[in-house]
C-alpha cells in the first residue's frame, strides 16, 4: 500500500509545481516581449555580447519560412558539431579516459539525439563519450535544442496573437533570450543545489576504489551537476552516466531527486502560463494546463495502483525490482511519469521492470506525442495539434466555421496539424512493423513474449517523441537502431516543427474575430474535456493495437501467472 | 416555419427521387467520381481486393464481407444521389418552363425574330401580353405586370417598369399586360436562370472551403488508420513467433480491411457531400438561390447583420399622423402645403399625408395634372422632396414647398436667409423620442410646421433579434431617420446598434470597418444604391424584387423579396456546420466500439495456453460476441448500416436552436459524441445476436 508520506511527497509535488508556474510564466512572458525584467542589469550586456559577436539585429521581423529557415541551419550546424567532435573525440584534448573514436551510426545516433531534445543513448556515457564531447557537443545541444523548442513555441504566439502580419518574430533574439535569461540562471542555480546535495562537478577521470568486500570497482566522475540541471530542465534527459538519475553521483539525496523531478515540468509548466499571458487568453491557458495536470495525475494514478496490486506471480506489491532504494515506489513512479509525459527522458529507476500497466502509461504518455506538458516549447506546440483538431471537429457543433482565438482554422491550418500528427505516428508503427520482423530489429532483443515487443515500440515511440527514456533491455548500439532511431528522432522533431511554423506563419496574418456568445470557447470546463478526448480517442486510437500486443498482452499474461 | 417551406424528409424518398437516386448510386461507382471522396476510394479499393480473395478462396465468411463493403459504399452513394435527387428534379422542371423561345429582337428596321439562344448582351428586346421574356434584362421603356412564378413559385404578378428600382426582369418569366423594350443584359447561357438551374441541379457543385478543410482531416485520419491497419500484420507475426504458436490470430487480407473499412471515418465520408447538397436544398426551399456554397457556408459565421429598418424591422410604411403647426401658421395651411408637395409622392408616406390633410381638414387630394408645379423627388443626397408652383402665367416660381427631415430642411432655410422656429426644435425632439418621424415642411424660407410620421415595428421581430444576439449575432439597424427617431425605434425593437441619417457610402465604410475588425457581415438590399454593399458583405441577399445590379452583386438571391429571410439563411449555415461537426465527432467516437469488437476477435488466440483454450487477450471482447467471424462481420455491417441510419439526419440537418454556443456545444456532444461512444456497442451486439441466431457464417 501506499504510504502516508509517500502521498505527501506527491501532494508536496504537484503544490510546488503549481505555486511556480505563474511567476516564472510571467517572467518568460516578459522576456521574450522584449521587456525590462530584474534580471536586465545582470544579464543584459550578456545579451547584447551574444548579438553583437554574431552581427545580429533582434529587431529584425522574420517570416515563417525566414524563421524556419535560421532555425534549420543552426539545428543543421548544431548537428554537424557533435557529430564531429565525437568521431574524432581520440585526437580531441578533455579526454583523460583516452576513449576511442564514436562510430559513425552511433555519431550520427547521438548527434541527432542531442540536437533534437530526444537525448536517446544508445551508448553509456562514461565509457563512450570524453568530457570534451559532453561538454562542448552534448551540454551546448542540451541548451539550445530547448532554446530551439522554446522559439518554435514563441513563433506560434505571435502567430496567434499577431493581426494580418507576416512576421513572427526573430529567431536568434528569441533564442539568445531563452538561454540569456532563463536557461542558464536557472540551471546555474539548480547546479549550486545539486552540488550541494553531492552530484559531482569535477574534471578528474574515474577512480579505481577497493569496495569493503575488497572487490575492484570503477566509480566514474565527472562534470556531472551542471549537465544534470540542465539535462532536467531542459527536458532533454541524456545523463551523464549511463544510470542516469538512479546513480547516486547523479543524484545522491530524495531532496536532489524532488529538485531534479520538478524542474522536469517546470519550465513546460510555467511556458503555458507564458503563453496565455502572451496571447491574452489566460483562462483558455490555465484549462489547457488543467488537462495536461489532470493527464498527468491520471498516469500516476493509474501506474501507482498497478505499482502496489499484488503481482499475480511474484505475490509481492510495490516490487522494488529495478527502483532504488532511497527513493521507493512513489518517487520513482512519479517520475517515470513525470519524464516520459514532459518528453525528458531521464529516469531514476528501470522502467522495463515496473508492472505492465504502469510501461503503458509511460509509453501512452509518449505516444500522445509529449504534450503532458511536454517537452520545452515542444509540448505546447505538440498540444497546439490537438487544440487545432479540437477546435476543428467540435468547433463545427457550434455552428460556426472553426476558430481558435480568434484565428479561423481552415484548410491550410488543417493539412499541417494533419502532417505533424501523421509524420512522428508513422515513424512510430513502421519501424516498429520493421524491426519486430526484420532479424536485426529482433537481434537486439533482451526479453521475449509481448515484453520484447514492448521494448522495440517502446524505443520508436521515445525517438519519435524525443522523449529519449527507453524501456532498457534493448540493445540499441547496432548500426540497425542506432540508424533507424536516429531517422526516427528527425522525424518526430522536424516534422512537427514544419508544419507548425507554417502554421504560425499562416495564422500572423488572419484578422482576429472578436469574441461574440456565438464563438466556440475555449476557455470553460467543456473545452477541457473535448479537448482531453479529442487527444485520448484520435491520439490513442492509433497505437491500441500496437498497445494490446504489447503492454496490454504482458498485462493479462500476468495475471494468469506468466512473465517475461 | 410555414408549411409550405417544411422539409420532411420522407418527400426526398417518394416516387421517382429514390428510384433515380438508386440508379444514380450505381452510376456512382465509376473511379472518376469515387476518387473525388479520399475515404470512400479507399473503402472502394478494399472491396475491389477481398473480391479478389472472395474468387480466390470462396467462403461464407470472405463473401459476406465483401458483400458487406460493397454496401457501404453502394450507400455513400445512394446518400449523395438522394440528396441530389431534389435539386434534379427542381431544375428539370425550370429546364421545361425555358423551352425553346423565341424572342422578338429590335432592329433599325423594326423587329425580327430570333431563337432566344442567340440574344446578345446589349441587344434589345421587345415583350408584349403572353410574351416569356427571353432572357435577363432591364426595361428601357415601358411598364407591364409580370408574372414570375416560373422563377418564385408565387403566382401573384408584379409590376415592372423602366426607370426604377424595378426595372430588372428575368429571363423565363411571362409578361401578363402591356408591351416593354428590354436591354438584353447577360450573355447566353449564363442568365439568371440558367445560373439557378445549374445550381439547383448542384452540377456545378464545388467543395466550399470549411468541406476542403473537412476532407483533408478525414484523409489524414484514413492515412493513420491505414498504417495502423498495414502494420499490425508484423506485429502479429511477431507475436507469433515469441508465442511459438501460428495461426492464432486472424490477419486474412478481409479481416484486415474490415478493421480499417470500420475505423476509418465512413460514417461522415460517405454523407460529408449530401450534408452540403442538402444545405444548399434547404436554402432554395426557403425560396433563396446561394449563388455558391461558400456564401451558404459564410452564412454561419456572419458576426453582424446589417438590416435596413423599413421593411425589415418595421412594416415599412410610416403613416402620417399629426399635424405641428409653427406658430402662426394655420394647421390648415400647414396640412394643404404637406399635401401639395405629397401629390406626386408614391410613398405610402407620400400617399398617408394626402389621406390625414383630407381626414382632418377635408382637403381633398388634388390630381398630380391639376397643379401646375414642377415636382421635386426625393433623393438621398438631398434628403427632401418637394413641388416648385410658379406664378400663373410665368415661369417664376412663387411657392417653393419642401418636406423632409429637420436637418436638410434647416441646411434649406439657412441658406435661404430663414430661421428655424426654437418650439418647432421641441417639437421635433419630443416627435423622434417617440420614436416616430418628424418630417418638416417649409414654404420658402418660412418652416410651416412638423409632420409626425408613424413608424410602426413588426411584431415578433424584438423576439428574433434576442435569438440573433444568443446566437452571438450583432444587428445593426441602417435607417435614414435622424439619430433621434433611429435610436428609439432602435430600443423598440432590440438591434444593438443602429446607424442613423444613413447615406449608401455610410452603409459601406461600416461593412468595411466591421471587416477590419475580423468581423464577417451579412446585409440585405434591393436599391442599385445597394450594390456596393452588397459586393462588399460577406453575405449579400438581393432581393429578386431588386435591381439587376444589386441581384449581381449579391452572392444570393431571395426570390420572396422579404427582408427578414437573412435570420433563416444564417440558420442554414449553421445548420449546414452544425451538421457536418455532429456527423464528424459521432463517426470517430464509433471507433472506440469498433476496436473492441475486431481487435480482440483478430488476436484473442495469441499466446493462448493451448491451441483450445481462448488467450489472455479474449477478455477484451467485452461485448461477448459470439464467434471472431460474427464479431468482424458484425462491425462492418453496423458500419455499413449507420450510413443509411444517418442519411435522414444529414439531409434534414441537426436540429439547430438560437442558445449560447455553450448549450448547442454541450447538446451536440451527449448526442453525438457519447451517443457515438454507446451506440455502436448496443448495435453490433444486436447485429452479433441476429446473424448468430441465422447461423448464416
Amino acid at each position: 500500500m501506499i504510504t502516508v508520506s509517500e502521498l505527501i511527497q506527491l501532494m508536496l509535488y504537484a503544490l510546488a509545481l503549481f505555486l511556480l508556474t505563474p511567476p516564472l510564466g510571467k517572467l518568460m512572458a516578459m522576456v521574450f516581449r522584449g521587456e525590462r525584467t530584474f534580471l536586465t542589469p545582470a544579464l543584459g550586456w550578456l545579451e547584447r555580447v551574444a548579438y553583437r559577436v554574431s552581427g545580429i539585429d533582434p529587431d529584425k521581423a522574420m517570416d515563417w519560412k525566414g524563421y524556419l529557415w535560421s532555425l534549420l541551419s543552426f539545428n543543421a550546424f548544431g548537428f554537424a558539431v557533435v557529430f564531429l567532435l565525437q568521431f574524432f573525440q581520440s585526437s580531441l584534448p578533455f579526454n583523460p579516459q583516452q576513449l576511442p573514436d564514436v562510430s559513425w551510426h552511433l555519431a550520427f545516433n547521438t548527434a541527432v539525439s542531442f540536437m533534437t531534445n530526444t537525448n536517446w543513448q544508445s551508448y553509456a556515457g562514461e565509457v563512450t563519450l570524453s568530457y570534451l564531447v559532453q561538454m562542448l557537443g552534448l551540454t551546448v545541444q542540451n541548451f539550445v535544442s530547448a532554446a530551439t523548442g522554446i522559439a518554435v513555441l514563441l513563433a506560434l504566439v505571435r502567430g496567434i496573437a499577431g493581426r494580418s502580419t507576416g512576421s513572427i518574430g526573430n529567431f536568434w533574439a528569441d533564442l539568445t533570450r531563452s538561454i540569456v535569461y532563463l536557461l542558464l540562471p536557472l540551471s546555474i542555480i539548480l547546479s549550486l543545489f545539486l552540488v550541494s546535495e553531492g552530484v559531482v562537478q569535477t574534471f578528474s577521470g574515474s577512480r579505481t576504489v577497493t569496495t569493503l568486500e575488497g572487490v575492484q570497482q570503477t566509480i566514474p566522475l565527472g562534470p556531472a551537476a551542471s549537465q544534470v540541471a540542465i539535462k532536467q530542465l531542459g527536458t532533454n534527459g541524456g545523463g551523464f552516466f549511463n544510470m542516469n538519475s538512479a546513480y547516486p553521483h547523479e543524484n545522491p539525496t530524495p531532496f536532489s531527486n524532488f529538485l531534479q523531478m520538478l524542474s522536469i515540468l517546470l519550465i513546460p509548466s510555467a511556458l503555458v502560463y507564458m503563453f496565455g499571458a502572451m496571447v491574452n487568453a489566460r483562462r483558455h491557458a490555465w484549462v489547457v494546463w488543467g488537462v495536461m495536470f489532470f493527464l498527468f495525475a491520471a498516469g500516476v494514478t493509474l501506474s501507482l495502483w498497478s505499482e502496489y496490486t499484488v503481482n499475480a506471480v511474484t505475490g509481492v506489491g510495490g516490487g522494488m525490482e529495478g527502483k532504488e532504494t532511497r527513493f521507493g515506489v512513489a518517487n520513482s513512479i512519479l517520475w517515470s511519469v513525470a519524464t516520459t509525459a514532459a518528453s525528458n527522458g531521464s529516469v531514476n529507476s528501470m522502467h522495463d521492470s515496473f508492472s505492465p500497466l504502469s510501461g503503458t502509461v509511460a509509453m501512452m504518455n509518449i505516444m500522445l506525442g509529449e504534450i503532458i506538458f511536454g517537452g520545452v516549447g515542444a509540448g505546447l506546440y505538440g498540444m497546439m495539434i490537438f487544440i487545432i483538431l479540437t477546435v476543428f471537429i467540435a468547433g463545427l457543433m457550434v455552428g460556426r466555421t472553426p476558430e481558435y482565438l480568434g484565428k479561423k482554422i481552415e484548410s491550410f491550418e488543417v493539412r499541417m496539424a494533419a502532417i505533424a500528427m501523421l509524420l512522428p505516428s508513422a515513424g512510430i508503427l513502421l519501424f516498429t512493423a520493421l524491426a519486430s520482423v526484420a532479424d536485426a530489429g529482433l537481434a537486439g532483443l533482451n526479453n521475449q513474449g509481448p515484453h520484447g515487443f514492448s521494448e522495440i515500440l517502446y524505443a520508436f515511440a521515445s525517438t519519435a517523441g524525443n522523449n529519449g527514456s527507453a524501456f532498457a533491455g534493448l540493445t540499441a548500439n547496432t548500426p540497425f537502431y542506432n540508424t533507424l532511431l536516429g531517422i526516427n528522432m528527425l522525424i518526430g522533431r522536424f516534422g512537427v516543427i514544419v508544419p507548425m511554423l507554417a502554421i504560425a506563419g499562416s495564422l500572423a496574418q488572419k484578422k482576429i474575430t472578436p469574441l461574440s456568445s456565438g464563438t466556440f470557447p475555449t476557455d470553460t470546463f467543456l473545452f477541457g474535456v473535448l479537448l482531453t478526448g479529442t487527444m485520448l480517442i484520435v491520439g490513442a486510437l492509433t497505437f491500441i493495437p500496437a498497445q494490446v500486443l504489447g503492454p496490454v498482452a504482458e498485462h493479462f499474461l500476468m495475471l494468469n501467472g506468466k512473465v517475461f | 416555419m410555414t408549411s409550405k417551406t417544411a422539409p420532411s424528409t420522407l418527400s426526398f424518398l417518394t416516387g421517382g427521387i429514390a428510384a433515380q437516386a438508386v440508379k444514380d448510386s450505381f452510376k456512382k461507382f465509376h473511379p472518376k467520381l469515387l476518387v473525388k471522396n479520399p475515404v470512400m476510394f479507399v473503402v472502394a479499393v478494399g472491396s475491389l481486393m477481398t473480391t479478389v480473395i472472395v474468387v480466390q478462396e470462396p467462403s461464407a465468411f470472405n463473401l459476406q464481407i465483401t458483400l458487406w463493403l460493397w454496401f457501404t459504399v453502394l450507400f455513400a452513394n445512394f446518400a449523395e444521389a438522394v440528396a441530389e435527387g431534389r435539386g434534379k428534379a427542381q431544375a428539370e422542371a425550370l429546364r421545361k418552363n425555358r423551352s425553346q423561345l423565341v424572342a422578338r429582337l429590335k432592329t433599325l428596321a423594326g423587329e425580327r425574330s430570333v431563337p432566344a439562344t442567340q440574344l446578345k448582351k446589349g441587344d434589345h428586346v421587345i415583350c408584349e401580353t403572353g410574351d416569356v421574356i427571353p432572357a435577363d434584362g432591364v426595361i428601357i421603356d415601358g411598364i407591364a405586370s409580370v408574372d414570375e412564378s416560373a422563377i418564385t413559385g408565387e403566382s401573384a404578378p408584379v409590376v415592372r417598369e423602366s426607370g426604377d428600382d424595378r426595372s430588372s426582369v428575368t429571363g423565363g418569366t411571362k409578361v401578363l399586360s402591356d408591351r416593354i423594350v428590354v436591354r438584353v443584359s447577360s450573355e447566353p447561357g449564363s442568365s439568371f436562370l440558367d445560373r439557378i438551374i445549374s445550381l439547383v441541379e448542384g452540377s456545378k457543385r464545388q467543395k466550399t472551403p470549411n468541406e476542403v478543410a473537412l476532407t483533408i482531416l478525414l484523409s489524414a485520419l484514413t492515412i493513420i488508420f491505414l498504417l495502423v491497419v498495414a502494420t499490425l500484420p508484423a506485429y502479429v507475426q511477431y507475436a507469433e513467433l515469441a508465442s511459438g504458436q501460428t495461426g492464432g490470430a486472424l490477419t486474412s487480407l478481409p479481416v484486415l480491411v474490415a478493421l480499417l473499412v470500420c475505423l476509418i471515418p465512413t460514417t461522415i465520408g460517405g454523407l460529408l457531400s449530401a450534408v452540403g447538397i442538402s444545405g444548399m436544398d434547404r436554402l432554395i426551399r426557403k425560396n433563396v438561390i446561394a449563388t455558391s456554397g461558400r456564401a451558404a457556408e459564410a452564412a454561419g459565421d456572419v458576426d453582424v447583420l446589417l438590416l435596413d429598418k423599413t421593411g425589415t424591422i418595421t412594416l415599412g410604411n410610416r403613416m402620417a399622423a399629426n399635424f405641428f403647426p409653427a406658430d402662426g401658421i394655420q394647421p390648415r395651411y400647414l396640412a394643404d402645403a404637406a399635401q401639395l408637395s405629397s401629390l406626386a409622392d408614391e410613398t405610402p408616406e407620400g400617399r398617408s399625408i394626402v389621406v390625414l390633410a383630407k381626414e382632418r381638414y377635408q382637403l381633398r387630394g388634388r390630381d398630380v395634372s391639376e397643379v401646375a408645379g414642377h415636382f421635386v423627388p426625393f433623393s438621398a443626397h438631398t434628403r427632401m422632396s418637394g413641388v416648385d408652383i410658379p406664378k400663373e402665367g410665368s415661369g417664376e416660381i412663387e411657392r417653393s414647398i419642401r418636406k423632409g427631415s429637420a436637418d436638410a430642411i434647416k441646411k434649406l432655410i439657412a441658406g435661404l436667409g430663414g430661421s428655424f422656429p426654437k418650439e418647432l426644435q421641441t417639437v421635433v425632439d419630443e416627435i423622434a423620442r417617440k420614436g416616430s418621424t418628424p418630417l418638416v415642411v417649409a414654404e420658402n424660407a418660412l418652416v410651416l410646421g412638423v409632420i409626425e410620421l408613424k413608424d410602426i415595428v413588426k411584431g415578433g421581430i424584438k423576439e428574433r433579434f434576442l435569438q440573433l444576439r444568443q446566437m452571438g449575432i450583432k444587428t445593426v439597424m441602417i435607417t435614414g431617420d435622424n439619430p433621434l427617431t433611429a435610436a428609439a425605434i432602435a430600443a423598440e425593437a432590440g438591434v444593438d446598434d443602429f446607424i442613423a441619417e444613413a447615406r449608401p457610402e455610410d452603409k459601406l465604410k461600416r461593412i468595411r470597418d466591421e471587416q477590419a475588425n475580423g468581423r464577417l457581415v451579412g446585409m440585405i438590399g434591393d436599391g442599385t444604391n445597394d450594390a456596393p454593399a452588397l459586393a462588399q458583405a460577406d453575405v449579400g441577399i438581393a432581393m429578386n424584387s431588386g435591381t439587376q445590379a444589386a441581384r449581381e452583386a449579391g452572392n444570393m438571391v431571395d426570390l420572396d423579396s422579404n427582408p427578414t429571410k437573412l435570420i433563416e439563411v444564417v440558420e442554414t449555415g449553421k445548420q449546414l456546420l452544425m451538421t457536418r461537426g455532429a456527423l464528424t465527432t459521432f463517426s470517430i467516437a464509433n471507433d472506440v466500439a469498433k476496436y473492441f469488437a475486431i481487435i480482440p476477435a483478430m488476436v484473442g488466440g495469441l499466446y493462448a495456453a493451448s491451441p483450445d483454450s481462448p488467450g489472455p487477450l479474449s477478455v477484451l471482447n467485452i461485448m461477448q460476441l459470439s464467434s471472431p467471424q460474427s464479431a468482424i462481420l458484425s462491425a462492418v455491417i453496423f458500419n455499413a448500416l449507420i450510413i443509411i441510419a444517418l442519411i435522414p439526419l444529414a439531409l434534414r440537418g441537426v436540429q439547430y436552436r438560437a442558445i449560447g454556443a455553450d448549450a448547442v456545444l454541450w447538446r451536440n456532444l451527449l448526442i453525438y459524441g457519447i451517443g457515438g461512444m454507446v451506440v455502436p456497442f448496443v448495435g453490433i451486439k444486436l447485429i452479433d445476436i441476429i446473424i448468430t441466431a441465422l447461423r448464416i457464417l
